[in-house]
Formats: structure tokens, C-alpha cells, sequence
């Protein structure tokens, strides 16, 4: 094919590129009823509109000329910019632990797509390493790329993948396991792996950033670095996902795969341990751990990899009012799985008791997560919760809906056995239930009463 | 090896004379012509605006650095630009490794300056008046506007980058004897007001962060000081006629880029008063012009300095005996002391740069901002006063086995600072052989600079993926057009025309006090040279001398000279009520007459004592002089008159 010369310009605005024929990486001046603008004519993002051409004049900055106001075009010069950023092989030091960095796509690796002006993912993490330097006195690296995908479209196709490419990079003798994961659905893939990656001799950490590596103010380089400090010298081998503790640059947490949370759509520190404290505070200069019981790590390579899905699973949010139709239609699709994320103590309105019923017939398997993403389910309180036991769902205590939802396509994706699916989801890999809740897990980390408040003012956030 | 005859004070003196440094009192056209003077401005003002920029906190509330609720702590880091490269000041930045701070207050800090959420829209309010402004400066108003990100690594914003755009291309402003162009006009978030600035820990508070803000740009037209200042009042005096932008201290601030034939384009950063920019830009064109200089005697003595380098050696405190304070300081904080050589240097650190200050400096300034360490930072062979004993010194010389064309430096500072300070140095000395470094400088009132950064360059733009762009419409434009305040030049040849004195004209356009004074004259029929000398003097007299109160605004003038006229009370009364009228703007303009005990009284009841008093003179004179006795009488009466008939014709009654 050959070269598109007017980058994502459609209708009208494609239209005026032709008729003068000024090309996108073209010097032009433009002639316009507001004046003359020179400069070069750059790329347009496909979903702005065809009323505007976008230029970038003398001093950096880009403007956008009205065509309507364009009397006359004319290209002076040409030249194409090409946005490479230079991948550097990383240094070896005997001596250090080696890591390995799976990229997976996301904001930790992405840089500016001039097609949609949005940010793609695209560093690869050779790229991400010339950035980071300081990651060589941490470990040895090695990369691979394995998928770029946000981290919406990550789905259980990946979660296998991942979880098989984890084991063979455990048996090839790596040290610990660094995946570099966009941040929106970190926790859905770091229950994933937990379930399906068992029994690891070393640690597997997941991270992101929040704010994109190409700009000054990453969290990229310093997660980067947390995550392959957790990776090589600590001595957690769980399923972990490493991200800011307090939104300033000074430690990181470490928390369990099934019991972490994405709490703000952008804070740098959004990702929360709910129901329990996180497992520990890493810096540069090593893991602290704020749990004393955890999974050392271990010579051996001893690891089961269960790369099992059943994608018939569906999660219900319950809301007042909801109609039993939304449970029949699924049913009716052939789903083989529902969590429903109740009200309160684990909750839904009597008119859905029918659909339950239906559901329970068709051997759809149930289980009650709550909203309150704090606290256990239970359903001895009230008689609701008694009456939708006695229909068939099941109380899945203090799991998070989002790793209910991922245990229940893991367990459905080896059995269909009421019985073992039930002992699959209540028995805990790794903490997605807990015997108990610590009471300061809640108010210690989440802020809000006046002694964080005191706190905040003292220490940095 | 001694050195005995070289003079470092003689040198410098001398170096001064070569450049053909004059004071800026002195100094012609001529002078500037000669040495190729040449500047251009940055223009900043913020917009007076309910919320700032890109989100809904309040504008223009400050508080003090020592009030806030919580810190954050944050790094910078370079990026490569789009074209794969880093841009030189960040990687400057990046070895300064400085920590930052960010002292939050949350009544006018959220999400968004803690760069912890991406922007909302753009506020509309500041993009319309930063429209008026492009449109009063003649600037080709763009089709689109596009955010952009304009990298700043020192921190002074927590993202990393200004978010900026640009509305106009283009313009021009009217002088007195030229025009002057511009080359755009942008609207952008202003930045985090710093603390302080120690060793490795920088600290800022974010009250200001993020406060709309235009920055107005020439063309490197002017030139001579003057012109600068000139066209920078214009630029500041044409946003003030809108009425839409703040005032008040750091609500306007201007970069000046100066140059001379030869030289570099030289940032001076923040300069907050126009009065001070003829003194920068004059000191700055010579300090560029004196390196010029220098180089030229450093190439001339060096023709290849391809190989040019520094050595060091590290000295023991205790082999010397240092009673400098300073590096006596040094060793108590366990410091290291380390000698360098500059090969070929003798003469050119005690070369003239700029008035009181020499080529050292420049080192010493850089040491402070590019490794940290705090002044005094180092001390040197050519010092005016020896700061090492001469013994000290010639043992040094020894240790490093220096030449005697040599120069040689002693720096000190914290272990881990060194490896950068060596570099720094010798990069420094590296670039007097290049020419004047790129660089943006930080003034003094004393009309000196230091340096402050390396100068950015257009590397570090990118487009702002958070926000989309936002069409201008012909008809939005056209109606925020509609009713823009005259052209400051028309106002200048107006002022003029009505006879009133130039030095007021300052005062006047930057309180924007025009429409004011056209609103007397015009409604009122006031004499335009008594109103626009009211309001140049007096009203400047009192606003220097007496509080102002709260809901004090200038159109209470209008209505106070409206309520004398309407009372057929003579205006010379305005000068008693102004200041009580300035303090308690509330009070009704009766009572400041009762108040100033002023009672109305016909005219013949003032004249009719004259015969007594003439009498009464009579006996108490001491002398028989008719002046003294009319400005006697006038004396007794002035207060009783004030405000009930003119003076002067009093005056004439009492002659008679």
C-alpha cells in the first residue's frame, strides 16, 4: 500500500489537504480570513472532526486552522518525523538476581499515538529499560513482550497464557516475575494468576503506573523499580501487585492478588488491600513486611500451573428494583456461573427469588459477594438471606466480587460438580477468604477520620 | 610555583574597559548599536477568573508558606521527546536530583494540581478574555485551539508540564516611534510558588498552581532597555484595559530574552516590575558581550581546546590552615575539599562579567543550582581578597602542579555532590571557549542575574492527549469583539490631547483608569487636565499614604464629583474627601462633609470679614507688605471657602 500522506484527515478537511496539495509532515502556510499560519501540517486524530487542520508552528506549539477560513495552501518543504525511542539491551552483573519482565501492554508501557492523540501501548520494556537505568542495580532483566493489549481487553485467553509463560520462566531458574500490566482490571489478572499459578517458589509481582512513562512525573520508573526490588530480593512468593502506597514517590505496596482493589480511576496510589492490611511496604532498599505470615520463597521449582477458564461466568451488581429478567437472560445464554455482588450483608429484592429458583433448576452456579467490598457476606441475619440460601446461592464470605467472578470461571473451567466447584471456591488459595478481618486494616489505610487526617498533616501522603 | 605579579582587581578593571562597559546612564543608542543590543519579551498576566484553569478550585487565594494541610513528595524525571532525544534541561534537572515538595492547602488544592487526576475542560471564562486580549493585539486567532504540554523539570509544576495553548499568532503592538511584533499570545496554567530551594530539597506550595495565565510574546524588536520596558508596560497596560485580569504583587510577571551581536539568546526569568528590566537587559547584553571577549583571549591562547580538561586533587584539611569560615564550615559538616586546575585560566576567572561580578561567578552559581551545593561553594585563585593564604594557596599549586598561566579553584560540599560539581566546572569552562551558554537567568534588583536553568528548547512541546481541541467559531469570535476598550496608543494621544501631565499616564494605564477619567469629562463636563491630574496624583497620593477600604472601587470618583457638581460645590473639595472616601467607602459623601466640618456658606458671608480683617492686620503686622497681608486673609478664610467659591477668586476679592 502506499504511504498515507494525509494521516487520519477524512471529509472536508481531506478534501482542502488534496485540492492543495500540502501533504501532513509538510511545511505550509496557510492563508486563512484570521490571517497567515505557517508551520507543519501534522496528523489528525481519527475522531476529532474534518472542519480543522492541525499544525505545528515555529515555537513547539500545535494549533488548528479552521477550513472554512482557509483562502489559500501552499507546501514549502516536507519532513517526516519518525518517533523511534531506542531499545537498550540491559547490562548483566554476576551477582544479581534475574528477572524476568513480561509486558502485557498498559500504561507502564505507552506512549502517544498521533492517530487517535490518545496514549498506545507501545515501550517495550527494552525501551522502558532506557528509560529506567537505574533498574540495572537492582537485578538482571530480561524482557519479553508477550501481548499489547490495555488493560480492558486483558481476558482469560491472556490469564492462561500468562500463567503458562509464569511456569516456564519459574523452570528456566528466574529469580522472581515482573509483569507489566495496564491498571484497570491489575486485580481481575492478579486473581487470575493466584489461582492459577500455585504453589510459586518465587515472587510474581504485577505492576502498572498511573501516569503515563512519557511524562516527568511517572510513577512508571518508580513502580518499575519496586517491582523488580520485590521481584529479586524479596522474600514474598505470592501473586502480589506492586503500586504506590501514598501518592508521593516513597514506598510502594505490596498486596495480595486476590484481596487488592483499583479504588480511584487516577490517583497514583488507587490500588487498596481491602478486608485486610496490605502484605508489605517496598522501597529501593528492599520489602518490609506489614503481614507476618506469607509464602517464603524457596530453591525448588516446584510450581502447578492451572490455566483453566470457563468464560460462561457473569457477574451481577445488584441494584433496588433490579428484575428477574436480568438473571433469565443469562440463563437463557447458557451462562454456567453468576456472582452476584449483593447489598449490605449479601441482599437482593424478592422479586428476583423466581428467576433464582430457575436458575438454581438449570444448575447455574450462585454465589453472594457484597457491594460494601468490606465485611463478610452473611446470610443467617435476615430471612432474605436465609430464603436465597435455601434457593441455591451460596455465601462466598469475604471474597472481592471481581476475584469471586475470576474463581468461579477458574473452578467452572475444571469441573462442573456442584459439590467440587463448591469446595473449589470456598477453599482459599491465598487469602481471597479470610478466617478474619483485622480492625485496623479499614481505617488505617483508607483515610477520612480525623486521626489519618492528623496523620496526613504530619507525614507525607 | 608562586604566581607574584598577576593583579586579579587590576584585571578586572581592565577586562571592564576592553568590553567597553558603561553605566546604562551613560549609554546611547550608540552604545547599544555597537554591541548589538537585542530583546524580546515574554509577557505573563494572569486572568481574572472565578476558578482556575483546568479545574473548579478558587483563583487568587494565597496563603503563607508556612500554612498548609499536607506534603507530597515527588521526583522528575526526563522523557525522551518525540523525537528520541532529551531536551537539556532535563537532563540538567535530572542531576541536580532534587527532591520536591509540595505544600498543599486544600481549600485551593484537589486532585488535579497533585497531578492525581487528568484536567477538566478547559475554563471558558479564562479562554474568552484571552480572546479579547489576542484580538486587541492584532493576533491571527487560531481555528482550533490544541493543548499542549511544555515540559518543566524543576518541579514548579507537579505533572512535569504546563498545560498551554495557544490563541493567537501574529500581532503587533504600537509604540510610540515603531511598531513592535509579536509572535503569539497563550493561555496557559501558572505554576507552583517556591519556598525554597536548599541543597538536594526544593520546596513549593501549590495555592498559585494552576491559576489562568497569558503569556504575550514579541519578536526580539527592541533595541535599547528602554524600548523593552516600553513595550512591556504596553503589553501589561492593553491586558489591564480589558478590566478582566488580576493586579496586585505576581500577577503579572515578564521573561526578557536579550541578546548581543554574537551572543546567545539569554533568558531573564520573572522579572515581577517593568521598572527593572532597562538595568537587566543593559547589564545582560554587556555580560554577554565581556564573554565574547573572553573567548576570544581564551582561543587566542588556546586555538585547539578539543583537549582542554580540569584536574583535581583532593585536599586534607589539616595539611593546610584554612581559617576561611566557610570552608572551616566545610570541614566541621565533614565535607570534601577538592583543588582544580584550570589549565590556561589566569585572567579568566577574575574576567568582568558584570558590574561586581566576574567569570568565577558563573561557576559558583552553577555549582549551587547544578550540584547542590549551597554558597559559598568555592573559592578561587583570582579572588579579590585571599581567601587561602598565600602559603596555603602555593601549596595547593604544588599539589596540582599547576602552571602559571593556571587558575585553580577550591570547592567544597557533600561527598556525593562532588562528582557533579567537577563536571560542572569544567563544562562551564568548556562552554567560555563556545561562547555565551544557553541558559535562563534569575534577577536581582540590584539589575544583576545568576544563573537559574539551562534554556529549554522547543523539544520538550507535546500534545496534551487528556484533553481534546476546542473550535473558535468566526461567531464567538466576532462577539467577544464587539466591545473591546479602545487601543492604549488612542488613549496615550488622548491623555495627551487633554493636556494632562505625561507622568501620570504610568499610574493611570495600569489601573486601567481611563474610562473613569473619559466618563468625567464627558458626563460631567469636568476639565479633562483636573480630572486626569485627580486621579495621577491625588488619588495615587492616597492610595500610597492612607488603608483602602474593602469596597472601595474607582467609580465612587465618578459619583463624588457628580454629587459636588449637583450640590454646586466647588471640586477642590475632592482633594479633602478622597481620602476619608478611600478608607470608608461606604460612608455617604454628607457625612464626609461633616466629618471634614465643611458647612455651606454663601459666597458674600466669605468675603464680607475681608474689611475687619485687613483692620486686624493692620494691628498685628510686622511689616507693611500688601502680599503678606492678601496671604494672610487667605489664610483665615481658605478653610470657610473650601468648597463654597474658587480660591483663586477669593485671591483676586482680597487683592483688590
Amino acid at each position: 500500500m502506499s504511504e498515507d500522506f494525509f494521516q487520519g484527515y477524512k471529509g472536508d478537511a481531506l478534501e482542502i489537504l488534496k485540492k492543495f496539495s500540502v501533504r501532513v509532515w509538510g511545511q505550509a502556510s496557510i492563508n486563512t480570513t484570521r490571517g497567515v499560519f505557517r508551520g507543519t501540517i501534522l496528523p489528525r486524530s481519527e475522531n476529532d472532526d474534518d472542519q480543522h487542520i492541525v499544525m505545528k508552528i515555529p515555537t513547539g506549539y500545535n494549533v488548528g486552522i479552521d477550513i472554512r477560513t482557509v483562502t489559500d495552501m501552499q507546501e514549502t518543504g516536507y519532513k517526516k518525523a519518525v518517533y523511534k525511542i531506542p531499545e537498550k539491551e540491559f547490562p548483566y552483573s554476576p551477582g544479581r538476581p534475574n528477572v524476568k519482565l513480561i509486558g502485557t501492554g498498559g500504561t507502564i508501557a505507552s506512549r502517544l499515538d498521533y492517530r487517535t492523540g490518545a496514549v498506545i501501548p507501545a515501550f517495550s520494556p527494552g525501551e522502558l529499560y532506557g528509560a529506567v537505568p537505574e533498574l540495572a542495580d537492582i537485578c538482571n532483566l530480561t524482557t519479553e513482550k508477550i501481548f499489547a493489549v490495555f488493560s480492558e481487553n486483558m481476558g482469560p485467553e491472556q490469564y492462561k497464557k500468562l500463567a503458562v509463560v509464569i511456569g516456564q520462566e519459574i523452570e528456566k531458574g528466574a529469580d522472581g516475575i515482573v509483569i507489566g500490566h495496564g491498571t484497570d482490571t491489575l486485580h481481575h489478572t492478579a486473581a487470575a494468576l493466584t489461582f492459577m499459578v500455585q504453589n510459586a517458589p518465587v515472587p510474581i509481582v504485577l505492576v502498572g503506573s498511573q501516569r503515563s512513562s512519557d511524562r516527568p512525573s511517572s510513577d512508571a520508573a518508580l513502580n518499575l523499580m519496586h517491582a523488580c526490588t520485590a521481584a529479586g530480593h524479596g522474600d514474598i512468593a505470592e501473586v502480589m501487585v506492586c503500586m504506590f502506597g501514598p501518592t508521593s514517590d516513597e514506598y510502594g505496596f505490596l498486596h495480595r492478588g486476590t484481596r487488592v482493589r483499583k479504588m480511584h480511576s487516577s490517583y497514583r496510589s488507587t490500588f487498596r488491600t481491602l478486608g485486610d492490611t496490605p502484605l508489605a511496604t517496598v522501597t529501593r532498599k528492599g520489602v518490609k513486611p506489614i503481614k507476618p505470615l506469607y509464602n517464603h520463597r524457596r530453591k525448588d521449582r516446584n510450581v502447578s500451573i492451572l490455566p483453566y477458564f470457563e468464560e460462561k461466568v457473569a457477574i451481577i451488581y445488584y441494584y433496588p428494583n433490579m428484575q428477574p429478567d436480568m438473571i433469565d437472560s443469562l440463563v437463557e445464554n447458557g451462562y454456567r456461573g453468576i456472582v452476584i455482588a449483593g447489598t449490605g450483608l449479601g441482599h437482593v429484592n424478592k422479586p428476583l427469588y423466581p428467576a433464582i429458583v430457575r436458575a438454581a433448576e438449570k444448575g447455574v452456579h450462585m454465589y453472594m459477594t457484597v457491594q460494601t467490598l468490606w465485611g463478610y457476606v452473611h446470610m443467617f441475619v435476615y430471612d432474605t438471606g436465609r430464603d436465597l440460601m435455601a434457593k441455591g446461592i451460596i455465601p462466598a464470605e469475604n471474597m472481592l466480587p471481581e476475584a469471586a467472578y475470576i474463581k468461579l470461571g477458574w473452578a467452572l473451567g475444571q469441573t462442573d460438580d456442584p459439590q467440587e466447584v463448591r469446595r473449589l471456591m470456598l477453599t482459599p488459595v491465598n487469602d481471597e477468604i479470610t478466617p478474619r478481618e483485622p480492625y485496623n486494616g479499614y481505617l488505617v489505610y483508607q483515610g477520612g477520620v480525623p486521626e489519618v487526617e492528623e496523620f496526613i498533616r504530619k507525614f507525607h501522603k | 610555583m608562586t604566581q607574584t605579579d598577576f593583579d586579579p582587581a587590576a584585571n578586572y578593571e581592565q577586562t571592564k574597559r576592553e568590553a567597553g562597559y558603561v553605566p546604562r546612564k551613560e549609554a546611547t543608542q550608540e552604545t547599544y548599536d555597537r554591541i548589538g543590543f537585542m530583546s524580546g519579551l515574554e509577557v505573563h498576566q494572569q486572568l481574572l477568573t472565578k476558578e482556575k484553569l483546568f479545574c473548579h478550585c478558587p483563583g487568587g487565594i494565597y496563603n503563607e508558606d508556612h500554612i498548609f494541610d499536607a506534603e507530597v513528595i515527588r521526583h522528575m524525571r526526563p522523557t525522551l521527546s518525540e523525537l528520541g532525544e532529551y531536551d537539556g534541561t532535563a537532563l540538567m534537572e535530572f542531576k541536580t536530583r532534587k527532591n520536591i515538595i509540595y505544600r498543599v492547602k486544600n481549600e485551593t488544592t484537589c486532585t488535579y494540581e497533585v497531578d492525581d487526576t487528568p484536567p477538566f475542560p478547559v475554563n471558558r471564562e479564562a479562554l474568552d478574555i484571552s480572546i479579547r486580549i489576542s484580538l486587541l493585539s492584532k493576533l491571527n486567532i487560531v481555528g482550533e485551539v490544541h493543548i499542549t504540554r511544555k515540559q518543566y523539570l524543576d518541579g514548579s509544576i507537579p505533572t512535569g508540564f504546563q498545560r498551554t495553548a495557544i490563541i493567537g499568532v501574529e500581532g503587533e503592538i504600537p509604540l510610540k516611534h515603531k511598531k513592535v511584533r509579536l509572535i503569539q499570545l497563550s493561555l496557559e496554567e501558572d505554576s507552583c510558588r517556591e519556598i525554597s530551594d536548599v541543597g538536594h530539597w526544593r520546596i513549593y506550595k501549590t495555592d498559585r498552581l494552576g491559576m489562568p495565565l497569558i503569556e504575550t510574546v514579541t519578536y526580539p524588536d527592541m533595541v535599547n532597555p528602554d524600548e523593552v520596558k516600553e513595550a512591556c508596560d504596553y503589553i501589561r497596560f492593553l491586558a489591564r484595559s480589558t478590566g478582566n485580569v488580576r493586579t496586585g504583587i505576581g500577577s503579572g510577571r515578564q521573561d526578557v530574552n536579550v541578546s548581543c551581536r554574537g551572543g546567545t539568546r539569554v533568558e531573564i526569568k520573572g522579572v515581577s516590575h517593568t521598572r527593572w528590566i532597562p538595568e537587566l537587559t543593559h547589564n545582560e547584553c554587556f555580560r554577554q558581550w565581556s564573554l565574547l571577549l573572553l573567548r576570544e583571549k581564551l582561543l587566542k591562547a588556546m586555538p585547539d581546546f578539543s583537549g582542554w580538561k580540569i584536574h583535581h586533587e583532593a585536599l586534607h584539611f589539616h595539611s593546610f590552615k584554612f581559617t576561611h569560615p566557610p570552608i572551616v564550615q566545610a570541614k566541621k559538616a565533614k565535607d570534601r575539599l577538592i583543588a582544580v586546575n584550570l589549565p590556561g585560566f589566569q585572567g579568566a576567572l577574575s574576567h568582568f562579567t558584570q558590574p561586581g561580578k566576574m567569570f568565577a561567578d558563573e561557576i559558583s552559581d552553577r555549582l549551587k543550582v547544578i550540584a547542590c551545593i549551597e554558597k559559598p561553594n568555592m573559592t578561587h585563585s583570582e579572588a579579590f581578597e585571599a581567601e587561602i593564604s598565600r602559603q596555603d594557596f602555593d601549596k595547593i599549586r604544588e599539589i596540582l602542579g599547576a602552571a602559571p598561566e593556571d587558575a585553580q579553584i577550591v570547592v567544597w560540599g557533600p561527598a556525593e555532590d562532588i562528582p557533579t560539581a567537577l563536571e560542572t566546572i569544567e563544562e562551564r569552562c568548556l562552554m567560555a571557549f563556545r561562547g555565551i551558554p544557553n541558559e535562563t537567568r534569575k534577577s536581582f534588583i540590584d539589575g544583576t542575574t545568576i544563573f537559574e536553568r539551562v534554556l529549554p528548547g522547543a523539544d520538550r512541546m507535546y500534545p496534551d492527549t487528556d484533553s481534546p481541541p476546542i473550535p473558535l467559531e468566526d461567531q464567538h469570535i466576532s462577539r467577544l469583539g464587539e466591545d473591546l476598550p479602545d487601543e492604549v496608543i488612542d488613549r496615550y494621544h488622548q491623555f495627551r490631547k487633554w493636556d494632562i501631565p505625561e507622568d501620570t499616564y504610568t499610574y493611570l494605564f495600569r489601573n486601567n483608569l481611563y474610562p473613569e477619567i473619559k466618563r468625567i469629562v464627558e458626563e460631567l463636563g469636568v476639565k479633562p487636565s483636573f480630572a486626569g491630574t485627580f486621579f495621577g496624583h491625588r488619588l495615587k497620593f492616597v492610595e500610597g499614604h492612607y488603608t483602602r477600604g474593602r469596597e472601595f472601587h474607582y467609580g465612587l470618583i465618578y459619583d463624588l464629583f457628580r454629587f459636588l457638581l449637583d450640590r454646586e460645590l466647588d471640586l477642590a473639595l475632592t482633594r479633602k474627601m478622597l481620602p476619608l472616601l478611600y478608607e470608608h467607602p461606604k460612608m455617604d459623601f454628607e457625612s464626609i462633609l461633616t466629618s471634614l466640618k465643611f458647612k455651606k456658606i454663601p459666597k458674600q458671608d466669605i468675603v464680607s470679614p475681608i474689611p475687619f480683617l485687613r483692620t486686624k492686620y493692620a494691628q498685628i503686622r510686622y511689616r507693611d507688605d500688601r502680599e503678606a497681608e492678601g496671604r494672610w486673609i487667605m489664610g483665615q478664610l481658605h478653610t470657610m471657602a473650601l468648597g463654597n467659591m474658587a480660591l483663586a477668586e477669593l485671591g483676586k476679592i482680597v487683592k483688590q
